[in-house]
Parts: structure tokens; C-alpha cells; sequence
């Protein structure tokens, strides 16, 4: 239950209210010391980090920059990062969209184990999420001789890229409507089906302009990880620069070959990425939480008294 | 229970979608990992697995990445802490920060944590001149898995801090008990669940990790290299029942690990709703 004592603003100039907070609240230079480590636990494994990619993609000059971008390879590799991304998160939005709706909307037997394979590559090694498409449609894979008599290929070219990142970023956007749908209810979809809307058009209509900062979080966490995926993706693509290599293969091969500006200023690329989505995430986590808010009042108020005829 | 008849229509496809979906991404292809692990036969999975290289990968997969989420314990439940607790200029970014492992590819990362810890770098250079290797040692390992687990200790206890009931302190701090015992005996036993819950899954992620291990390990044998490193390598060769075995193997470890983190998150929930 609510407390009397503002745990974030313990008073400190009136003495007898400092006794009185001693009780409740830590010490003023234990609260200064426990910041001042957990400041420093930050700048040491996040904030250099992200320094030193800026600044290895800005040390040799803009010069290296403008080559670095300009490079067919580079350029290619961009362009590979956007069409994964481009396959893979419209076909994971359009499954988490509909296994939330399965999921939070009806009960049917095999619906936990279906929630928990949706987890599944949360836990999983990335490699593994390569490995396994390998195992299948690898030259000695089980699709592998059918495969290769069709002249198709699936491992070492786009199709294989595609799908080891659709399995690695097909949880978020599920996961991030279930919580959501469950605790916003069916009511106004059950009014919409009464008043003889279809299937389709509840959907249009009325739930996805409910859920729409919760599926857009779920996209650009989603995307964030398509276009950043590594393990699973370095399995089945192969490596060749300028062909199937995507952003972070590109980083590792730039890399390898000691050319650490061009890395960078590809790492630098992908960082603003992560930086643009943290930015977008913390601000759709203010709205999300603000709707749900919301829709436990209406849900409140409507219960406690019918709503009006205005 | 009587079946209630799906109000909302959809049921059909919308499931069936998941289904699908589910089966062609996730189901088909573990069979098929577990088809080649068997068809390496028992011999062959038992020789993969204990290969005196492989073992030794055990060593930094599963024994660096506990270290590192014991660590990540202590520093997460003080950042989940202040967060919660304490305002001070910059609260709200460090908050936001915390994920940022979650959004920087760990390519990105591999090579950043690299610079950092080369013997001519950033911190590397104050580092050499005592002796203390980072970069391609077993100590960058840790330091590339404490970075990638972080997360999620801070967003698991977290919210079970916010969700504390002030009362229970005021009346420790009534009966007498100082604010050290008050932490001790009321604060942190309802918060241990919580703790482990995001160690385990720290744990979990550091296990599996491969993008950001890979650049700063140096991947020297029987020292820095890792399981899933052995994955790709024995793929390199063609050995995909040697792949597939290993893979298994990991994947086995995973699912107990996540267990483990599931039965920890039932146990404090129930621990909430009676405090």
C-alpha cells in the first residue's frame, strides 16, 4: 500500500526528519557510493563501448567515412541487411499478429506448448537457429540432394539468410501483444461482432488501433535484431563480400582484413540503429503503459455504471 | 470443461497461421536436428561430445558465463535498486541505457569490447603494463558475457523492488532493526527469487552467446573457445552429425536452464501475492 515516505526525496535538511528516515532510506553516502558504482559499472560496459565504435568510425576523418560508404561491397552488404530485414519483419508481424490473437483470444488444447515454441529462440544459441536450417536444406542436409537437382539453393544464399532471421526475431512482436491483448480483454471486439462487423473488419477497425504502440514496439525490437543478427545468420550465409555478406558479417570481414575505419563506420552505422530503437522503445513504453492505463479505467468505469446515451 | 463455443471469429486462421508458421520455422527443423544427432549413432554422439577440445569449451561456456551472471546478480539488483529507489540527474537515461545490449548487434559489440581491451587500447594499455591480458584471454570472455546479460537481472527485479510494500520496512524500522537488518532480514529475502530468476536467464543468454565472444576471445583451443564455436567449425567441415550432436547437446542444456529460470519466476510469484 502506499507509503507516508517518499523513498526518492528522503528529506535531508531537517535533522529529526533525518532520524526519522534513517530508519527507511540508506545513509546519504551509501546512497552517493551505490550510485557513484553503479555509474561506473555503466560507463565501463556501456558507454565505452558505444564510445569506441564512434570513434573508431570518426578517427581517420570524414574521408574514410565518405569511402567507406561509397564501397560497392559496403554498399551491398546495406542493401542485404534491408532485404532480410524487409522479408523478415513484415512475415513475423503478420505471425505475431495473428498468434496473439489465437493465443489471447480462445483456449484450445496445445495452446501452452504453442506459447512456449514461441519462446523458444529467445533461449536457444543463435548458432543453433543457423544450424538447424543447415541440417535441413545443407548440401548434406535432408533436402539437401533434392535440393541440389533442382539447382536451388537455400543455405549459402538469400533464402537461407531469410529464414535463420525470421527464426530468431519471430518471438518479439508475439510476445510483445500477448501481455498487451490479454490485459486490454475482448469487450469491444464483442461489441463490434454484435452490431454485425466480420472478422476482418474487427481486426481493421478495432484491434489494431488498440494495440498499435505494443505491435509497434514488438517491430522495432524485431527489426532491431533482424538487421543486427550475427550467429545465426553467419551459419548460413557464405561470407562472400559483396554477395551475401549482411552489415555484421560485413563488420567481421572488414575486421579481419585490419580495416578498422571501414568496420567501425559500419559497427557506427548499426549503433545509431540501436540507439535510434532504444530511443523509440523507452518512448513507446511511456504510451503503452499510459494506454493500458487507460483502457483498466474504461474497463473500471464501465462496470461500475452503464456508460450514457450521449 | 465444456468446450465454450469461439465467439470471435478468426479461430481457424489465426491458428492455423501460428501453426504453420510454427511447424516450417521451429518444429520441422529440431526434428531434423534430432534426426542427424541420431543418425551419428550413440558411438559417434558420445565421441563429439567429449572430445578433450569440446570439454574444454564447457569450461568457458558454462563455467566463465556463471561467473559472469553472478556478477551481472550483483551489479543489476544495485542498478534495479537505485532505479527504483534513489533520484538522482541521469536516472531515467542510465534506465533506458540498460537494454542497450539488447539493441547493439553483438557483432557491434565483439569488436568494440576488442578495441577496448587490445594491449595498445583504451583500457587495454593501463591494463598491460600489470600483466592483466583481456583481450584473447579467458577475462574478455567474461567481460563480453557480463555485458550481454546485464539486462536481464536489472528487468527482472526491478519491478519486484517497485511492487515492495513500504509497510513491512516502516515496521522493521519500528521494532528497532537497523537499516542494515532491515535489508538483510525484510528487504532482500522476497527479492531472492527475483535475483535468480535474472541470473539463470543471464545465464542462459551468455551460454549461447556467440557474436560478441567470438572477436574478443581470440578463439585460442583449450583456452577461450566456445561451444557454439565448435558448431560452426564442425559445419566448416561438413560434420553435420558431429554439428548436430553438439547442437543437441546445447539445446538440452538451454531447455534445463530455462526450466530452472521458470520454476525460480513460479516461486516468486507466489512469494509476491502472499507478502
Amino acid at each position: 500500500m502506499a507509503s507516508f515516505i517518499d523513498f526518492r526525496n528522503p528529506p535531508g535538511s531537517d535533522r529529526r526528519a533525518d532520524n526519522a528516515v534513517r530508519a527507511t532510506a540508506e545513509p546519504r553516502w551509501v546512497r552517493r557510493t551505490l550510485i557513484g558504482i553503479v555509474l561506473g559499472f555503466f560507463a565501463l560496459f556501456l558507454f565505452l563501448p558505444l564510445a569506441v565504435v564512434f570513434q573508431g568510425a570518426l578517427a581517420k576523418g570524414s574521408g574514410v567515412l565518405i569511402q567507406a560508404f561509397t564501397d560497392h561491397d559496403i554498399l551491398h552488404s546495406v542493401q542485404m541487411t534491408l532485404v532480410v530485414a524487409l522479408i523478415a519483419v513484415p512475415a513475423n508481424t503478420a505471425f505475431g499478429i495473428a498468434a496473439a490473437w489465437a493465443v489471447t483470444r480462445y483456449r484450445f488444447t496445445g495452446r501452452a506448448l504453442l506459447m512456449a515454441l514461441i519462446d523458444l529462440p529467445l533461449w536457444v544459441s543463435p548458432v543453433i537457429g543457423g544450424l538447424i536450417y543447415v541440417l535441413l536444406y545443407g548440401r548434406r542436409g535432408y533436402f539437401g540432394p533434392w535440393l541440389s537437382a533442382h539447382d536451388i539453393r537455400i543455405i549459402f544464399a538469400l533464402p537461407g539468410m531469410v529464414m535463420a532471421t525470421t527464426f530468431v526475431t519471430f518471438p518479439f512482436v508475439a510476445r510483445s501483444l500477448i501481455p498487451l491483448m490479454q490485459a486490454q480483454g475482448v469487450e469491444e471486439e464483442e461489441a463490434a461482432l454484435t452490431l454485425g462487423a466480420g472478422g476482418f473488419q474487427i481486426l481493421r477497425r478495432i484491434t489494431l488501433p488498440k494495440i498499435r504502440w505494443g505491435l509497434f514496439y514488438g517491430v522495432i525490437l524485431c527489426n532491431a535484431r533482424a538487421m543486427g543478427e550475427f550467429g545465426a545468420v553467419s551459419v548460413v550465409s557464405a561470407k562472400i563480400s559483396g554477395k551475401t555478406n549482411t552489415m555484421p558479417l560485413e563488420i567481421e570481414r572488414l575486421y579481419n582484413d585490419y580495416l578498422f575505419p571501414q568496420a567501425f563506420a559500419v559497427a557506427a552505422a548499426l549503433a545509431l540503429l540501436a540507439l535510434l530503437t532504444l530511443v523509440l522503445k523507452t518512448l513507446t513504453e511511456f504510451e503503452n503503459a499510459r494506454q493500458l492505463e487507460a483502457s483498466r479505467r474504461v474497463t473500471l468505469e464501465t462496470t461500475i455504471e452503464p456508460p450514457s446515451a450521449a | 470443461m465444456a468446450h465454450k463455443k469461439h465467439v470471435l471469429p478468426g479461430f481457424g486462421i489465426s491458428l492455423g497461421w501460428s501453426v504453420t508458421w510454427v511447424s516450417l520455422l521451429v518444429i520441422l527443423p529440431l526434428a531434423a536436428l534430432a534426426g542427424k544427432t541420431a543418425a551419428g549413432g550413440w558411438h559417434h554422439f558420445w565421441e563429439t561430445v567429449t572430445d578433450p577440445e569440446v570439454v574444454a569449451t564447457y569450461r568457458v561456456s558454462f563455467g566463465i558465463s556463471l561467473i559472469a551472471a553472478l556478477i551481472n546478480g550483483i551489479f543489476g539488483f544495485l542498478a534495479a535498486w537505485i532505479f527504483v529507489r534513489y533520484e538522482f540527474p541521469g536516472r531515467r537515461l542510465l534506465e533506458a541505457a540498460t537494454d542497450l545490449p539488447f539493441a547493439l548487434p553483438t557483432a557491434v559489440a565483439g569488436i568494440a569490447l576488442t578495441a577496448l581491451y587490445s594491449p595498445n587500447e583504451w583500457i587495454g594499455k593501463w591494463l598491460e603494463p600489470h600483466g592483466i591480458k583481456v583481450a584473447f584471454a579467458p577475462l574478455g570472455v567474461l567481460i563480453a558475457m557480463i555485458f550481454i546479460g546485464f539486462p536481464f537481472v536489472v528487468r527482472a527485479v526491478q519491478p519486484v523492488i517497485a511492487d515492495l510494500s513500504a509497510d513491512v520496512e516502516e515496521a522493521a524500522a519500528c521494532l528497532g532493526a537497523s537499516r542494515w537488518q532491515t535489508i538483510r532480514r525484510v528487504i532482500l529475502p522476497p527479492l531472492l527469487p527475483a535475483i535468480l530468476t535474472g541470473v539463470i536467464m543471464s545465464y542462459g543468454r551468455a551460454v549461447g552467446e556467440y557474436g560478441s565472444i567470438v572477436f574478443i576471445s581470440g578463439n585460442i583451443p583449450f583456452q577461450t573457445e566456445i561451444t557454439p564455436l565448435m558448431i560452426v567449425q564442425k559445419l566448416e567441415q561438413y560434420d553435420y552429425t558431429g554439428a548436430a550432436a553438439l547442437g543437441f547437446t546445447m539445446l538440452a542444456a538451454s531447455l534445463v536452464i530455462v526450466l530452472i529460470g521458470n520454476r525460480l519466476q513460479a516461486w516468486g510469484n507466489r512469494f509476491r501475492k502472499h507478502a
